[in-house]
């Protein structure tokens, strides 16, 4: 047990001066999804149905190619943004700090993997 | 960690039923919380029924009657009795609300009655309110300046005056901040909506001079932005002030010095 004041205890360590850039982070990551979303929709839905050469000639073209890249590093960066503010919710002290590094690692895993495979489907 | 079941000794078990009052027509039935912390025992729901006829229209005369006139063992917070003072915030038919301005017609079938949740009992109705006080007290809630005090008094316009509406009417009942599932995650870091927006109904008054040290204290990715904007404590609080609109102020400001 703790001889701790009511008020030392609820100040705690005091402000960690951060915050805003990541609330900030969201906001634009948040816009950016209004049209990466569909247009990530749009260009993967563009290839379905097509055989194996037409999707391969498909990527082959920049725009759908960039569009497609794009979109994907939002959505994913994203998506790391929202798990890690879960993570801070549920989880705390050690197993927060590791389940925060076991989700940055695979986002940006995901990342470079999504972005190997369309580079080798475009050139 | 968050917890998904509760501990053994917080299980809520089935308590006394204790009798109907005699020759009545209109009689409702309570569902209490019950817990002693002296007697050792798990945490219980005692049902009482009572005479409406012979009871007043809000939940607080109701609990007032169980207490005179069934069982004076049940205790709850309770001075007012117009919604002023805040005391009496308890967990009413599934919301948390003031007993005192809530009233029985608004409460289909069984009237249920729990502490305002995911705080400490202190006893029965009576919740632990000390951490939710030292956060109120952490936030400064006075007028800070540094220019020499005026002879004769700090000066505000009507418009800035206006800017206080809807955040100095809040008295502090602790409705919204126990109805935040992030306040219940991370009460212990997180200021939650009251603490939040009594913060906000300080830095925004024009006469206070402490707006960056204050915004500064607030900066913390747990203070402040736990808040998810989940809507909860403008739902429940029963002044209907809107402490998510107070938080959103918050973070725009934090965002406009900053970016």
């Amino acid at each position: 047990m703790q001889y701790l004041t009511d008020r030392k205890r609820a100040q705690g360590l005091g402000s960690g001066r951060t915050g805003t850039k990541t609330h900030w982070n969201a906001i634009v990551t948040s816009t950016l999804l209004v049209p990466a979303v569909p247009v990530f929709v749009f260009t993967v839905g563009a290839g379905l149905g097509g055989t194996y050469e037409e999707v391969l000639a498909y990527f082959s073209r920049p725009v759908p190619a960039i569009l497609t890249a794009l979109s994907m590093i939002v959505i994913v960066l994203h998506t790391l943004h929202e798990v890690r503010e879960a993570i801070e919710d549920y989880m705390h002290g050690v197993s927060e700090r590791m389940a925060t590094i076991a989700a940055t690692a695979f986002a940006y895993s995901l990342i470079a993997a999504g972005l190997l495979a369309l580079i080798k489907l475009a050139l | 960690m968050v917890e998904f079941a509760l501990p053994k000794n917080s299980k809520i078990t089935t308590g006394k039923t204790w009798p109907k009052p005699e020759g009545a027509t209109n009689v409702r039935k309570f569902s209490i919380y019950r817990w002693n912390p002296d007697d050792g025992k798990n945490p219980r729901v005692d049902t009482y029924f009572v005479d409406m006829d012979k009871c007043g229209p809000m939940v607080l005369d109701a609990l007032i009657k169980i207490k005179n006139e069934i069982d004076p063992t049940l205790t709850f917070r309770r001075s007012c009795r117009e919604g002023i003072c805040g005391s009496c915030a308890m967990n009413i038919d599934g919301i948390n609300t003031l007993a005192c301005i809530y009233g029985l017609d608004e409460i289909k079938g069984d009237v249920k009655i729990y502490p305002l949740p995911h705080m400490p009992v202190v006893k029965d109705l009576i919740p632990d309110l000390t951490h939710f006080y030292a956060q109120h007290a952490s936030i400064m809630p006075w007028l800070e300046t540094k220019t020499n005090r005026p002879a004769k008094e700090w000066k505000q316009s009507i418009e800035d005056r206006k800017k206080l509406d809807g955040l100095y009417e809040c008295v502090m009942c602790a409705s919204c901040s126990t109805s935040c599932p992030s306040y219940w995650w991370n009460g212990d870091r997180y200021l939650g909506p009251a603490a939040l927006l009594h913060a906000y109904r300080w830095i925004i008054d024009s006469r206070d001079e402490a707006t960056g040290e204050r915004l500064d204290e607030l900066e913390d990715p747990f203070k402040l932005y736990r808040c998810h904007t989940i809507m909860n404590c403008a739902k429940t609080c029963p002044k209907g002030l809107n402490p998510a609109k107070a938080i959103s102020h918050i973070k725009q400001m934090m965002v406009d010095r900053a970016v």
